[in-house]
């Protein structure tokens, strides 16, 4: 429908010898390239600055994003990117300045990240924040490796971890990298952790224990301190996935729940742009216990100001159990983090959570006769629906969300969690007016009431109005085109 | 507040719609006294003005890179990024989209992520790439995570030449895991021979190019020795703009490459985010870790791109995945792109001749300052020097004078006498002939 | 015996004389969806009975293939390499997965025949 946004690959389009920069001659010198000089062309494609204007302008275009509407992917918290933050990320002080510059030369960077971390420990209630990760899943690993390196000072490097079974893929993924095996702990009829499961999977070989909390289903697991009271009399940690935190962000903190490691998104609950797959930033919170294992580097927040360390030795107690990235951490996201945080004070936070949770709910009480829903509510910061109000009616919950899009609706995430058949989770986030949300669920009626006909075909051929009909996942995965190759490879492949 | 729409009126019109009598209710899974009952001890919510005083003035603190005459590199090389870039980067489509799980509204971050393997590939000589990683530096790991499980052998050599940054974080991600990870000595002099570490039970010898030390040596004997033995060569490259000039790591037999591509698209941001660049055989790509951009067609059968062979990935394979990665480098990979759109085949080779040239001239000026010797003899845009007394305090007193002097290797091994007196240096495109005359006259002062 | 045999993870065997060929069911193929991809293990691995001998990934999905009985791998079906959809056209004939000799003919004992096995997979429905 859409073919005049297309624009063909920059190598489809690319000229010899044109260039969108203009770069002075180089001074004709000896080179000590020790004869590894390039002797053959790379085949780059050759473009001028308009062209490559129009051609990203034009692929824009195709893109669906926060700014052209309500985003409820759930479990991804699309909230508002604000524009002040990007404005101060770019600040030259910020962001011209080398990780490795004497650090007398950056006493604002220090004070930048510093301020960050005061702020991320009064959330939470921890005493300690590990701000190198650049992502969820890297603070995830971070924080099991943390876990093990303070089992393994104590001797008792135990075996596994416990997850529940709705975890994300990542919880068992990183158990893995952390040399654990995984044991999954099946969930009750409330659609949290069954507690009577936990405490019978406990015993001297567990390490830890990973919860999302919020759960995956969008539900607070009531349970918690009970579950952490357990944990920590069986020697284990409890570690929490932070992806979640939007629900509660200054209304409850991690540190009273019992938690001992758990790592934020700044890119979901602290507005950091998504950017399409990233950057992300994770630090990770972690309590008195394991503060002392924190991988390097970090910022110390001491009597004389703030200041790096880069090396164990320069932080008394400290038995960092290695580095996990290089340089220091995400410093374009922490900027925009703190701006987030200082524009909206601690009493912005909580008004932000409390208008996230209100959100899903309204969605909840307004779709739930519409939809089918596992769980009853109260929900958190996202609701969770199931396919079965699609059951006779030949339109699959993957249909449905491609007719949403027809809507000019980002569709909810699908097939996430496992734990109910046809997962559709919406998560609103605090930034949705009333009227947004109304529109959404209005459509969502229409729809609903629209698969019941037996109009399956109409959802079968959706969408019909994005950029790109449905488009077959099958043949890119039986046969992988990853990239683009000149005619002459091309020919000479098949 | 600026950022939440609902007024009074709202928040009773939905709570009502709901059945509760207020938001405090539908917190009532929370227990009791996990509630926090007064807001937290933070400050009060703030408009822009404040906000920007407030971060303008740390800002203001710092002595931007742009002040000084900079020449410090290290893993992070500073380029000059065209105007273009940032401005395409922040477009709201772009900016805030997500990963692109429903493809048919993400055609533009999946075509951009298509040409953004491509140009990988393309520079690093190999055959497919993936759509990045967090770092170089994480990336490495992961490559000799990757190696390990390819030629289900668990031993990892990592050169003297790789940067310790990439050798510590190497070393963590192996740390619970089974096999050993041997570290050669730091190599400042460029002569180590890895091929005669190579035992039966090794998977992967990583080496850098250039390495840490800007020492340009070719590959290709390595990993001749390598593939004798059923060794794969992991290739770090630090420097994506070397390849602009030097023979890649592809053609020289490189197996795996993770490169760190901030120096194209984006800034040094004190560290981050930057981009990692991954790049492998095609017949290795089922174990390669980090999201894919693949070519398909849609119901009209109109070329597209979707995610592809996510079965590897942790959401669907979980404790048997390639990787837990999840959220990678996306904006940053777009900038590495639109930078090299802009550059072409003759623009990224003449940036990288203007960064050879100005090292050259760099290296011979120092060269000629009494007392200090430089070691590197082939190098891309990086040398190492040896002052007669150490390095640290006289970069300390070059930085009072706004000469931010590269870095001192004793930055990175605190306890190594021996070191204490070499400094890594690195000149870009962004250095004037005023900056090297600057840091010349200084330096000869200082090691007098 | 040269009928087929079905564990409850639907995997299905047939016996040849000391050789087993194993694959997956009709059902297992619909439940996966398109496959698009099949790992099969190396000639001469010895798998045991319950645990991974392959793995079949579709769009969405990786499922491993368990053996139902222990057993040498002799063969295995290159055609599913060309060709990943042959499990879909034909679960049970060409789109078989791989053959072992096997080790002790009594562990076919407790696996479904074919009316035990429909009866297994209508209760799932």
């Amino acid at each position: 429908m859409n073919e005049a946004l297309d624009s063909p690959l920059l190598f489809e389009q690319g000229v010899a010898g044109r260039s969108g920069v203009d770069l002075p001659e180089p001074p004709r010198v000896a080179d000590r390239l020790g004869g590894l000089r390039r002797n053959r062309p790379i085949g780059l494609p050759g473009l001028s600055e308009p062209q490559v204007v129009r051609h990203f302008t034009r692929l824009s275009q195709k893109n669906y994003g926060i700014d052209t509407g309500m985003y409820p992917l759930g479990s991804c918290t699309m909230k508002h990117n604000p524009r002040l933050n990007e404005m101060l990320a770019r600040l030259p002080g910020f962001a011209d300045i080398h990780p490795l510059q004497p650090v007398s030369t950056v006493p604002g960077a220090m004070e930048l990240i510093g301020t960050l971390m005061r702020w991320i420990r009064t959330l939470t209630g921890m005493p300690s924040v590990a701000m190198s990760l650049a992502a969820g899943a890297h603070g995830e690993l971070a924080g099991l490796m943390t876990i093990r390196a303070a089992l393994e000072a104590r001797g008792d490097p135990r075996k596994k971890v416990l997850v529940p079974e709705s975890a994300h893929g990542t919880n068992p993924a990183t158990a893995a990298m952390c040399g654990y095996e995984v044991e999954a702990v099946p969930a009750n009829a409330r659609g949290r952790v069954d507690l009577a499961a936990l405490k019978a999977a406990l015993n001297g070989e567990v390490a830890a224990f990973m919860l999302t909390n919020p759960n995956t289903c969008g539900l607070f697991e009531d349970e918690i301190l009970e579950q952490a009271e357990a944990l920590h009399r069986a020697g284990a940690f409890f570690y929490c996935d932070g992806a979640n935190f939007n629900a509660i962000a200054g209304r409850v903190r991690p540190g009273d729940l019992g938690i001992d490691c758990m790592h934020l998104n700044l890119h979901k609950t602290f507005s950091t742009p998504h950017g399409g797959g990233g950057p992300g930033s994770g630090p990770v919170v972690l309590s008195q216990p394991l503060a002392a294992f924190a991988p390097l580097p970090y910022v110390i927040d001491g009597p004389d100001g703030f200041r790096l360390v880069e090396h164990a030795k320069d932080a008394p107690g400290a038995r960092p159990f290695g580095r996990m990235k290089g340089f220091h951490g995400q410093m374009g996201m922490f900027v925009r983090a703190l701006a987030y945080m200082m524009s909206h004070g601690g009493d912005g936070m909580r008004q932000a959570s409390a208008d996230a949770v209100l959100n899903a709910n309204y969605v909840l009480a307004r779709l739930k006769d519409v939809l089918s829903l596992p769980f009853d509510g109260p929900c958190m910061h996202e609701v969770l629906f199931d396919d079965r109000f699609l059951k006779d009616t030949g339109v699959t919950a993957l249909d449905f969300c491609k007719a949403l899009i027809d809507e000019g609706f980002h569709p909810p995430t699908m097939y996430f969690p496992l734990v109910v058949h046809g997962a559709l989770l919406v998560e609103p986030t605090e930034s949705e007016t009333k009227e947004a949300l109304d529109a959404f669920i209005d459509a969502v009626h229409r729809l609903a009431a629209r698969a019941k006909t037996g109009d399956a075909a109409y959802f079968h051929g959706a969408p019909r109005f994005a950029p790109r009909r449905r488009l077959d996942e099958t043949l890119a995965a039986r046969k992988p085109v990853l990239r683009w190759r000149p005619a002459e490879a091309q020919a000479a492949a098949e | 507040m600026r950022y939440l729409p609902h007024t009074d009126a709202d928040r009773r019109a939905m709570l009502a719609a709901i059945g509760a009598a207020s938001i405090d209710a539908l917190y009532r899974d929370v227990p009791e006294k996990a509630r926090l009952k007064a807001p937290l001890d933070l400050p009060a919510h703030a408009g822009e003005l404040e906000v920007e005083r407030a971060l303008g003035a740390m800002a203001a603190k710092n002595l931007a890179a742009g002040d000084a005459a900079c020449f410090i590199g290290a893993g992070a090389y500073r380029h000059h990024v065209p105007a273009t870039v940032d401005a395409l980067i922040q477009r709201g489509e772009f900016l805030t989209s997500y990963t692109p799980y429903q493809p048919e509204i993400s055609q533009g971050t999946l075509q951009y992520l298509y040409e953004f393997q491509t140009y990988v590939a393309l520079i690093t000589g190999m055959e497919i790439a993936n759509a990045s990683m967090y770092d170089g530096a994480t990336g490495t790991a992961e490559a000799a995570l990757m190696a390990r499980r390819l030629t289900k052998r668990s031993r990892v050599v990592l050169s003297g030449g790789l940067h310790p940054h990439y050798r510590e974080v190497t070393a963590t991600f192996l740390r619970n895991l089974d096999g050993n990870v041997v570290a050669l000595p730091l190599d400042p002099h460029g002569v180590e021979d890895p091929a005669r570490h190579i035992t039966p039970d090794t998977a992967c010898i990583v080496v850098q190019y250039p390495d840490f030390f800007g020492s340009l040596r070719d590959l290709t004997q390595l990993a001749s020795a390598c593939h004798a033995a059923g060794v794969l060569l992991v290739v770090a490259v630090t420097e994506a703009v070397a390849l602009g000039l030097v023979r890649s790591p592809g053609e020289m037999g490189a197996d795996i490459v993770a490169a760190e591509g901030k120096s194209l698209g984006n800034a040094l941001n004190f560290g981050g985010p930057y981009v990692g660049l991954f790049a492998t055989r095609e017949r290795f790509v089922r174990q390669m870790p980090g999201r894919l951009a693949g070519e398909t067609v849609d119901a009209d059968g109109r070329r597209g791109w979707v995610l592809t062979l996510a079965t590897r990935e942790q959401h669907i394979r979980r404790e048997k995945a390639t990787s837990n990665i999840c959220t990678s480098s996306g904006l940053c990979a777009l900038a590495f792109t639109i930078h090299m759109a802009l550059l072409g085949e003759d623009g990224f080779r003449r940036l990288a001749e203007l960064n050879h040239a100005k090292t050259v001239q760099l290296a011979d000026a120092l060269g000629r300052v009494p007392g200090v010797a430089v070691l590197t003899k082939t190098f891309f845009n990086e040398i190492t020097v040896a002052l007669p007394k150490p390095a640290e305090p006289i970069v300390e007193a070059l930085a009072r004078r706004g000469i931010l002097a590269g870095v001192p290797v004793s930055r990175f091994h605190t306890d190594d006498a021996r070191l204490a007196n070499l400094l890594v240096l690195a000149a870009t495109e962004t250095n004037t002939d005023d900056d090297v005359a600057r840091l010349v006259t200084a330096l000869t002062e200082l090691v007098r | 015996m040269s009928e087929l045999r079905y564990t409850n993870e639907h995997e299905w065997i047939r016996i040849d004389g000391d050789t087993a060929v194993i694959g997956i069911s009709d059902y297992a193929q619909e439940q996966l969806g398109d496959v698009v991809f099949v790992e099969l293990p190396e000639i001469g691995k010895k798998v045991e009975k319950g645990k991974e001998a392959a793995v079949v990934e579709s769009v969405k999905a990786a499922s491993e293939v368990y053996a139902p009985v222990s057993g040498e791998v002799v063969a295995v079906n290159d055609a599913l390499t060309k060709d990943p959809a042959l499990v879909n056209r034909s679960p049970t004939g060409d789109g078989w997965f791989l053959k072992l000799r096997l080790k002790d003919q009594g562990e076919l004992a407790g696996l479904m025949d074919e009316a035990a096995y429909r009866k297994f997979v209508k209760g799932l429905k």
